[in-house]
């Protein structure tokens, strides 16, 4: 017997909405399933189950507000006794916040007594800290979710949504905390881009490779011959770590951004790059994404390629180690031999973490991606 | 099929893969990506689409002629009549 607890998804989340539960009580389930979907202020995340068993108990309801650690669910093992012959007391309470998060909301007058608006905990205390009517956004008979309060808030409002908040607070640590480093270095992206072009001819419209798969494929065999800039800084120790699970920087087209993982990018090669990626974004951009791919970046990837700006100097993201920033790809003078000619070429940059690495290590990830770009075919 | 159904063909598209983008932000002569923030995986995703809707693979070759809604509509009006 086990308990399933609200994971954390990050380190400044206290509490997240459960907003469904994708099982049933009696339902078998396998690790990696995704038993519930929460919401938190990264938007609506897919919660996988870490075990192997049967759904016992379901102890939370829908649309409820519970804290990191609290008890959602008890699964059971296969071969363990059924409930009706285990004790009660031997599970563990279960700690469930039930709409009581904040007791001024409670007191805060209802407008129309006696018609209380279905909203979820978050929702409400969102529309109570921006100051919005709940009565103005229900629409007869359906619940508000907390997207719905933050998208209702005026412009000048949405610069302290959730979101905003998190990443304010993760920059302001790293900035604080990490003692970064910065590299840069010009690649000619021409045999690269060349080679892609060819390649893309012999394929079809649904195989084509995009060049953020192919950068994406090069940084990844890159951290495999400098593995010291993929991993943590914890308890003044690095910790390297054998998964290459890239954070890839994927912007929100309504404010925002979020770095959720490329997870397991050292076993794929460039096609399986190619589809994960394309999958990751639109999973992303659906608020589909699940909890392991928001807690198990290694590193990060930033292209700031399509606004147009050449070079990226990014803060770390914490514990990580290092940033990589891929700018935007220009035609530009370059020299070849005794010749001046033009060539698309991208700066690429590294900013590194002092205390994990010196310059020297980043220097070497950026001289084997750039080698590795003017030999793209090795990159298959 | 006319320019103006092939027209609704690719704005169908657009606000399919880009849900959160208003019909009326459409501009036919501005580049589609640029003004509606489209990145290159979305507009993959819809020059995929198209090519089930209509039939016609355009090669990355000729991205150039498919920049604008305009230009677009233009250029599968050629191939498809």
């Amino acid at each position: 017997m086990s308990t399933f607890v609200m994971p954390s998804l990050g380190a400044d989340m206290e509490s997240a909405v459960l907003m469904e539960w994708k099982v049933k009580e009696g339902d078998r389930v396998a690790k990696g399933d995704v038993i519930a979907e929460v919401e938190t202020s990264k938007g609506v995340i897919e919660i996988e189950v870490f075990e192997e068993g049967i759904v016992e108990k379901l102890l939370v309801e829908e649309e409820t507000e519970c804290d990191v650690g609290s008890t959602l669910a008890i699964i059971r093992t296969e071969g363990e006794v059924t409930p009706a012959e285990t004790p009660a007391k031997s599970l563990p309470e279960p700690v469930i916040e039930v709409d009581h998060v904040d007791p001024s909301i409670d007191k805060a007058p209802e407008p129309y007594a006696g018609e209380r608006i279905k909203a979820s905990p978050a929702a409400r205390r969102k529309a109570k800290e921006m100051g919005i009517d709940l009565f103005s956004l229900a629409a007869a008979g359906e619940a508000l979710h907390l997207s719905q309060v933050e998208s209702s808030a005026p412009t000048e409002k949405n610069e302290t949504s959730g979101m905003r908040q998190a990443i304010a607070r993760a920059m302001s640590r790293s900035n604080a905390e990490i003692p970064h480093y910065y590299l840069g270095t010009s690649i000619n992206m021409t045999p690269a881009l060349h080679w892609l072009e060819e390649e893309n001819k012999k394929r079809s419209i649904q195989e084509r490779i995009l060049p953020a798969a192919l950068l994406i494929r090069a940084v990844v065999l890159s951290l495999k011959s400098v593995p010291e800039l993929n991993g943590f800084w914890e308890n003044d120790t690095s910790h390297l770590k054998a998964e290459i699970n890239p954070g890839i920087a994927i912007a929100l087209r309504h404010e925002g951004l979020i770095t959720p993982a490329l997870l397991n990018a050292e076993t794929m090669n460039l096609d399986q790059t190619m589809r994960s990626l394309d999958d990751l974004i639109t999973r992303t951009r659906e608020g589909k994404l699940r909890n392991t791919e928001i807690t198990q970046q290694t590193i990060t990837i930033t292209n700031l390629g399509d606004l147009g700006v050449q070079s990226v100097y990014g803060v770390i993201y914490p514990p990580q180690v290092a940033l990589v920033g891929l700018g935007r790809i220009i035609d530009a003078p370059w020299a070849e031999g005794d010749a001046l000619c033009v060539r698309k070429v991208m700066q690429a940059t590294l900013a590194g973490d002092h205390r994990a690495t010196d310059g020297r290590t980043g220097a070497k990830f950026l001289d084997k991606l750039n080698d590795l770009l003017q030999h793209p075919e090795e990159l298959l | 099929m006319t320019q103006d159904q092939i027209k609704a063909a690719i704005i169908e598209q657009i606000l399919k893969i880009a849900p959160d983008i208003d019909e009326a932000d459409i501009i036919p002569d501005k580049n589609i990506q640029r003004s509606l923030e489209i990145d290159s995986f979305d507009f993959l995703k819809i020059l995929t689409a198209l090519h089930e809707v209509l039939g016609i693979e355009v090669p990355e070759s000729d991205y150039a002629a498919v920049d604008t809604l305009e230009h677009m509509s233009a250029y599968f009006a050629q191939r498809i009549i």
